[in-house]
């Protein structure tokens, strides 16, 4: 074909007027990560909060990236996402009561969380999918108020101890001090991302997946049947969530109604800040705002633990205003 | 000659309104006040969300303003009560328009999720900066009023900013807005101004929310604490306004008494108590209405007119 | 040779708008069968009637089996390609990934499918890795073809393939779907703007107008027909 190479070189130019911007953002990356390691290098302090903050950057990725999945999939954001996770890692609790162990408990809770995820789509989700915008966010709403009301209805609202997978032990690493706990937060958070990962990446389920949520229409032409591919998003969303539920808890010391409340408004700003369509971007963004977060209480006086919300708040604005589509996110055409 | 049922409907509930302080007790009078003051609340949501399709889950914030206005004003200056409602529509007015702004670039779940950052954040400042603002202990104004004094203003109130939102609805801005929520890439296209309409519409809104504000802390004893307005407040607003639906009085008024009483009345549920029979029947119900009724109230309306007229 | 597929009275509408006011048509098997009319005809609407993806009334048979009540996932597995207006290619995925999605609802390897997909296109084989988004136009169209073809249809719909293509491509594009036919034996039936080259490749036709058959024969007497040849043939 004649015109062959013409667009071998087309196709290299498109993908270079991508990376333009991909550029920036691949610097910025870079060169955080470099100040984060002298950073860590220099001070024991710096250290301590940077691991704090990327165990904690950790639970926001996750609850950040159901609410990515969730939005790729169906394009609506889910307010009930946070308390979905506090529900599931109720039912953790409750299972580990009843005698299992932890991880029994654990793999238990994400295949009821994928259970619950996938009913909620399609009892819930389906029949207002093609209402106004506003329907469905309200549905969303009301589902957060109801799982709230449920879970103090069921367990009641005083604090609940569960107990802490990783024991209480710590590394010792040149001086800093690196609790288990923390690694256990990221390493688990990762491994189920990277599954997450290799499901859409190497599986036929993930391809349809995929198709179904860049192109429902031209999906079903090829015998995806997309209305599954959309509960079975929501499911791995639920998973996720209740990871970041499972992964928050211990961390908080202390199992509460309240435990996602906050968490849920930090996974907004970590997927907003990677894109709302972008998988890698919630994760990125949600290791950003954690290690932000805790390097800015720490170090800046002004900015005490009760200002971390409307920082966040603030991040959230800043970048809708610079970059709506985030960090990873192509940009939106709106034509106006 | 067309506005004649409305104006027949109207009269009717004023002349309800006017009735009822003398049947009921006092419980169910300050519960009707309440309904009256969401019926503010959601009145002017409704001009953003309805009219303007804009989605806010942050006037809970604005209600925060607004109530907090009227209490260090009392506390500090021992103004008129009423004077400090007017303040609060005015700064609320201003505020609203200025969070309007950056709401300018963004729509839908973009606007939605930083209102709702909003909601969540603003509670929190009077934590930080607790000498001004009282901090989890709160502000007190210096004087309380009764039930019924609460009931008279704020139905005196809604039905003074009920026409206001007539006027200005029925007008050019009305229709502006109305472009907005249709379409924006059209509304531009006519020549509306976006940005203006978009802005105002957030001002009215907020400035709306601000004087529910006042009334409701007034209605809590005149004490505004961090803990009223919380985001569960800017959810039951927005819930109000959906279930209001687009363009019916009686819209607003369902809605505002959906979010004004049915959380009370849940809590007498048997069973499930006190305390969580509130979250559980209310959240189950605002999901069933949803699922039932996505175009809200009005929508049923607009509905059976649509039969009748068949 | 028997009917692949048949359409009776079929009606269509979006909405309160009728497209279709009741469209009979029969395609052999192993021919090529083109579908014409003006803009606003219901040609488009016809194949999308076949595929399910628009709500239809009437009957449409597909091998003796009537399929008016499938949706565009079971049609599909039925063994009916639809390449749609536009392409319906996956411009974040690469070109492996969308030749894949052809094999979607295939059970068991599509190596062997997907190894003769790359007899007709031999160039995709290089490209396996680039986002499709990233093809030209031309290319993408192509690429439409060879992942309908992965899918191993019975029938292949083919809706307006030569719109905004140069005439080298749109060329060759036919060719390629007319050795499809020959050597495959794969039903066709395309919808084009472009009547002479589909009259060129095609075995029979349609003629639509306002939702309606009005004409109706081999490729040879449509080409004679007079009302044709001044309307879409343009002499």
């Amino acid at each position: 074909m004649a015109s062959a190479q013409g667009s071998a070189v087309a196709g290299f130019r498109a993908r270079g007027a991508e990376l333009a911007p991909a550029g920036a953002v691949a610097v910025f990356l870079v060169g955080g990560a470099i100040f984060l390691l002298v950073g860590c290098l220099q001070s024991t302090t710096f250290a301590r909060l940077t691991v704090e903050g990327l165990a904690s950057g950790a639970v926001f990725s996750s609850l950040a990236l159901a609410l990515v999945l969730v939005y790729r999939a169906s394009h609506i954001v889910n307010f009930a996402q946070g308390e979905l996770a506090m529900l599931t890692t109720y039912v953790a609790y409750q299972l580990i009561q009843w005698g299992l162990s932890y991880w029994e408990a654990f793999f238990a809770t994400l295949a009821i969380a994928f259970v619950l995820g996938t009913v909620l789509q399609v009892a819930l989700i389906r029949p207002v999918l093609h209402r106004s915008v506003i329907a469905t966010v309200i549905v969303t709403v009301g589902l957060f108020i109801l799982i709230d009301g449920v879970v103090n209805w069921i367990w009641g609202g005083d604090f609940k101890f569960m107990p802490s997978p990783f024991g209480t032990a710590s590394f010792d690493v040149g001086g800093v001090v690196i609790p288990h706990l923390y690694v256990g937060m990221v390493a688990v958070v990762l491994a189920c991302v990277a599954l997450v990962w290799a499901l859409f990446r190497f599986t036929k389920l993930g391809l349809g997946m995929r198709a179904a949520a860049l192109r429902p229409a031209a999906a079903a032409l090829v015998g995806v049947r997309v209305d599954r591919m959309l509960a079975v998003g929501w499911g791995l969303a639920a998973v996720l969530g209740a990871v970041a539920g499972l992964m928050a808890e211990p961390s908080q010391l202390f199992l509460s109604p309240t435990l996602m409340q906050s968490i849920l408004v930090y996974a907004f700003a970590a997927a907003v800040l990677g894109g709302l369509e972008s998988p890698a971007g919630a994760v990125v963004g949600g290791l950003t705002i954690g290690v932000s977060l805790s390097l800015v209480v720490g170090y800046v006086p002004a900015i005490s633990s009760e200002l971390q919300l409307p920082f966040a708040f603030a991040v959230l604005l800043i970048v809708l205003l610079i970059k709506p589509s985030g960090l990873f996110g192509r940009r939106e055409v709106r034509r106006v | 000659m067309r506005h004649l049922p409305a104006l027949a409907s109207l009269l009717v509930v004023a002349g309800v309104l006017v009735a009822l302080p003398f049947i009921l007790s006092d419980y169910h009078v300050s519960l009707v006040a309440q309904v009256g003051i969401f019926f503010i609340a959601v009145l002017g949501l409704n001009i953003l969300t309805g009219y303007t399709g804009q989605i806010s889950i942050g006037h809970g914030a604005f209600m925060a303003i607004g109530g907090y206005t009227t209490a260090v004003l009392s506390r500090d200056h021992h103004t008129n009560l009423v004077v400090t409602m007017l303040v609060a529509f005015a700064i609320c007015f201003v505020v609203g328009l200025i969070v309007g702004l950056p709401a300018l670039r963004l729509s839908g779940v973009y606007l939605a999720l930083v209102t709702f950052a909003l909601a969540v954040s603003i509670p929190q400042i009077p934590l930080q900066y607790s000498t001004f603002l009282g901090g989890s202990g709160g502000v007190q104004t210096s004087k309380t009023v009764s039930n019924l004094w609460i009931y008279a203003a704020a139905w005196t109130a809604s039905a003074i900013l009920f026409v206001l939102a007539w006027l200005i609805l029925r007008g050019r801005t009305g229709r502006a807005f109305r472009a907005v929520r249709d379409s924006e890439i059209a509304a531009v296209a006519s020549g509306v101004e976006l940005p203006v309409y978009k802005t105002l519409a957030f001002g009215i809104s907020a400035a709306y929310a601000g004087v529910a504000g006042s009334l409701f802390v007034l209605a809590t004893n005149g004490f505004a604490q961090p803990s009223e307005f919380d985001v569960f407040l800017s959810l039951e607003l927005l819930i109000g306004a959906a279930i209001a639906g687009l363009g019916s009085l009686w819209g607003i008024l369902v809605g505002a008494a959906f979010v004004g009483l049915l959380p009370q009345v849940s809590s007498s549920v048997p069973v499930i108590g006190v305390e969580h029979g509130r979250d559980v029947v209310f959240g189950a119900a605002v999901v069933l209405v949803m699922l039932l009724l996505p175009d809200g109230f009005a929508g049923l309306l607009a509905r059976l007119r649509a039969l009748r007229n068949a | 040779m028997t009917a692949l597929l048949e359409l009776e009275d079929v009606e269509a509408r979006y909405g309160p708008v009728h497209a279709l006011h009741g469209i009979s048509l029969s395609v052999e098997e192993g021919s090529i069968v083109a579908v014409l009319g003006p803009n606003g005809a219901g040609k488009t609407t016809t194949l999308r009637a076949i595929s399910g993806t628009v709500r239809r009334t009437g009957r449409i048979v597909l091998s003796g089996r009537p399929v008016q009540r499938l949706g565009p996932a079971a049609v599909g597995r039925l063994g009916v390609a639809h390449v749609p207006e536009g392409r319906g290619t996956f411009s974040e995925l690469t070109v492996w990934e969308n030749l894949k999605l052809g094999a979607y609802s295939r059970r068991g390897s599509i190596e062997p499918d997907l190894q003769r997909v790359l007899t007709y296109f031999p160039w995709l084989s290089d490209r396996r890795r680039q986002e499709a988004g990233t093809l030209s136009g031309g290319e993408q169209q192509m690429l439409a073809l060879a992942r309908a073809f992965v899918q191993r249809p019975r029938l292949l719909l083919l809706d307006e393939p030569s719109l905004g293509l140069a005439p080298v491509l749109v060329a060759e594009l036919f060719r390629i779907v007319r050795e499809l036919n020959e050597r495959e034996g794969l039903t066709v039936l395309v919808v084009e703007q472009n009547a002479h080259l589909a009259l060129q490749a095609a075995h029979a036709g349609y003629v639509l107008e306002a939702g309606r058959v009005v004409l109706a024969g081999t490729s040879a007497e449509l080409r004679a027909d007079d009302a044709v040849r001044r309307s879409y043939l343009g002499y």
